[in-house]
């Protein structure tokens, strides 16, 4: 029977993903160091989240990280997309290079911008302090080290939306556009009636995804800052890693896992929203 | 598409691109640049032509951060999950691009929404029972994990590629008696075979680079991922910043040629597999 075809995937996806999800949603109900036996605590360690200020910091963090990614990358996305647009020639290098970011590994991208940018001693910002300017490796201070991390994910992120973003732009019917321009549209009047009415349902998508992503983001506070100093760029993620693993309170780490998946939830829910429109077709 | 415009409009969109265009490798610029200087050099300035080049950075990246060993393991783990991705893979997307049935759509659903699950939603039990069963720095039971993690994706961008074979071939070859096995394999595989290279490709790339889970399950050093040798070795106190860029170089050199091959195949895939589903 060709329909037990779909068994190994779903096999390999019940086993990894969904059954220890299932079991973490248990888990933030009991206190558990991950050797001994679980003991039921109920609300409890949703009570202590309540209480931390560090949760309340992750939270926030997460959702200034959201409002900086739904705004910055996609606002330059769409703006090289559509000068893509308008140069004649060159179009597919430049989309490579914006692109060439992403399939580097973020540990590394990190790293560099970490030694070769940041820092007071190796990087660009040490040059720039024995030149007399009073730059600051925004790594270490609490109240710049969150947009530290992010400049360095909205660097190597934007390309990415641009590629998309111009992928979609270059469907936008001909026939629209030559009327739009027959009838005189300046080049601004064109993107705001014609290209991104024509492009919508691509940024939706995008934002969907980027409110998704937002939640999940790890690597980059982790290796950069993990989460600090003093918890400055803490984010659930991370702190949902460092309580299981560093604090072993996996009960701890569960409730701020099933936090995440609430807010990814519905993003998600909007998500398949608007991909079942595509299947539709 | 072609938007006409005038001179000044045409000068000023290539300023813009090609500043965007300066911000995009600068960072990438210094990590080649500052792989040949060495660590005193570095220090005094970063963005200074090296007076010397350093060759010897490399071979003291390649023996610290245990390359011979660690490169292997990720060269063998990202093999596996490629196989195991794309045998997978194929298979459910074949059944999931031909089937109109309710139930069929309710999978692909469930599919779509685990990946956007976050890792740490499965990640602690999974560790802590992987543990007890022993898996712990074993490369297979990683790469069924990537396959878990990166199959919904495979599943979506194979499905458009099998939606593309023409329905009376299929038909055909079961009229003349073909099974499904029969069709799958002689029909349909050698069409989809570029949309399944396209999946190889990016899946390779993304178990080469993964860094939570490489970092989590991997831990002995004679098991660790590249990139998990690599953020060890860039993270001691004593750094030599010379050899460490040396030792991204040795990583992404490979990535790179590939994409500069391949570039069409790796941004069709990995844009395209987001936003088409």
């Amino acid at each position: 029977m060709h329909r037990f075809y779909v068994l190994p995937t779903l096999l390999i996806n019940v086993v990894i993903i969904l059954a220890p999800a299932l079991l973490t949603i248990a888990l933030a109900f009991f206190r558990w160091d991950g050797i001994g036996m679980p003991v039921f605590i109920g609300l409890d360690n949703f009570k202590a989240l309540w209480a931390d200020r560090v949760f309340w910091t992750a939270l926030a963090n997460n959702i200034l990280w959201t409002l900086m990614f739904l705004t910055v990358p996609i606002g330059i996305g769409l703006l090289a997309a559509t000068l893509l647009l308008v140069a004649r020639r060159g179009s597919m290098f430049f989309q490579v290079v914006y692109f060439l970011p992403m399939i580097i590994a973020t540990a590394i991208l990190a790293r560099i911008w970490q030694g070769m940018i940041y820092s007071p001693v190796s990087g660009v910002n040490g040059l720039l302090q024995r030149m007399g300017f009073p730059t600051l490796d925004p790594l270490t201070q609490p109240s710049t080290a969150l947009v530290g991390i992010a400049t360095v994910d909205l660097w190597h992120w934007w390309g990415f939306l641009c590629v998309i973003f111009f992928a979609a732009l270059r469907q936008v019917p001909q026939e629209q556009i030559e009327a739009a321009r027959i009838e005189g549209a300046s080049f601004w009047q064109l993107m705001r009636y014609v290209l991104l009415p024509g492009i919508r349902s691509t940024i939706t998508l995008m934002m969907i995804m980027t409110v998704i992503w937002s939640f999940l983001v790890f690597d980059f506070v982790y290796i950069l800052t993990q989460g600090g100093p003093a918890f400055s760029s803490e984010v659930l993620s991370t702190l949902a890693y460092r309580s299981a693993f560093y604090d072993l309170a996996v009960g701890k780490a569960a409730a701020v896992a099933v936090i995440i998946s609430i807010f990814g939830l519905i993003a998600t829910a909007f998500y398949i929203r608007e991909q079942s429109r595509e299947f539709e077709q | 598409m072609r938007l006409i415009e005038s001179r000044a409009t045409l000068v000023l969109t290539y300023a813009v691109l090609i500043i965007l265009l300066l911000i995009t490798l600068f960072p990438i610029a210094l990590l080649v640049l500052n792989s040949v200087k060495p660590a005193a050099q570095i220090i005094q300035n970063p963005l200074a032509w090296p007076e010397t080049l350093r060759w010897d950075n490399f071979t003291r990246a390649w023996s610290d951060a245990r390359f011979g060993q660690t490169m292997l393991n990720s060269a063998v783990l990202s093999g596996l999950t490629i196989i195991l991705v794309c045998t997978t893979g194929s298979l459910t997307a074949y059944v999931l691009a031909r089937r109109k049935i309710k139930s069929w759509k309710i999978l692909t659903f469930y599919l779509l929404a685990t990946t956007t699950a976050p890792i740490q939603l499965f990640l602690f039990p999974l560790y802590f029972g992987f543990a007890k069963l022993g898996l712990i720095n074993n490369a297979v039971a990683v790469s069924v994990v990537y396959t878990a993690v990166w199959s919904p994706f495979a599943v979506m961008l194979l499905r458009t590629y099998f939606l593309a074979v023409p329905k009376e071939l299929e038909e055909a070859a079961l009229i003349d008696g073909a099974t499904h096995w029969q069709v799958f394999t002689k029909v349909f595989l050698p069409i989809v075979s570029p949309g399944i290279l396209t999946v190889a490709l990016i899946i390779g790339l993304y178990s080469w680079n993964e860094f939570l889970i490489a970092t989590t399950f991997l831990q002995r050093a004679d098991t660790s991922t590249a990139i998990v040798s690599f953020f060890l070795l860039s993270g001691q106190y004593s750094s030599d910043w010379g050899e460490i860029m040396a030792a991204a170089l040795i990583i992404v050199l490979p990535v790179i040629i590939l994409f500069v091959l391949l570039q069409r195949r790796f941004i069709e895939g990995m844009a395209g597999g987001s936003v088409k589903g």
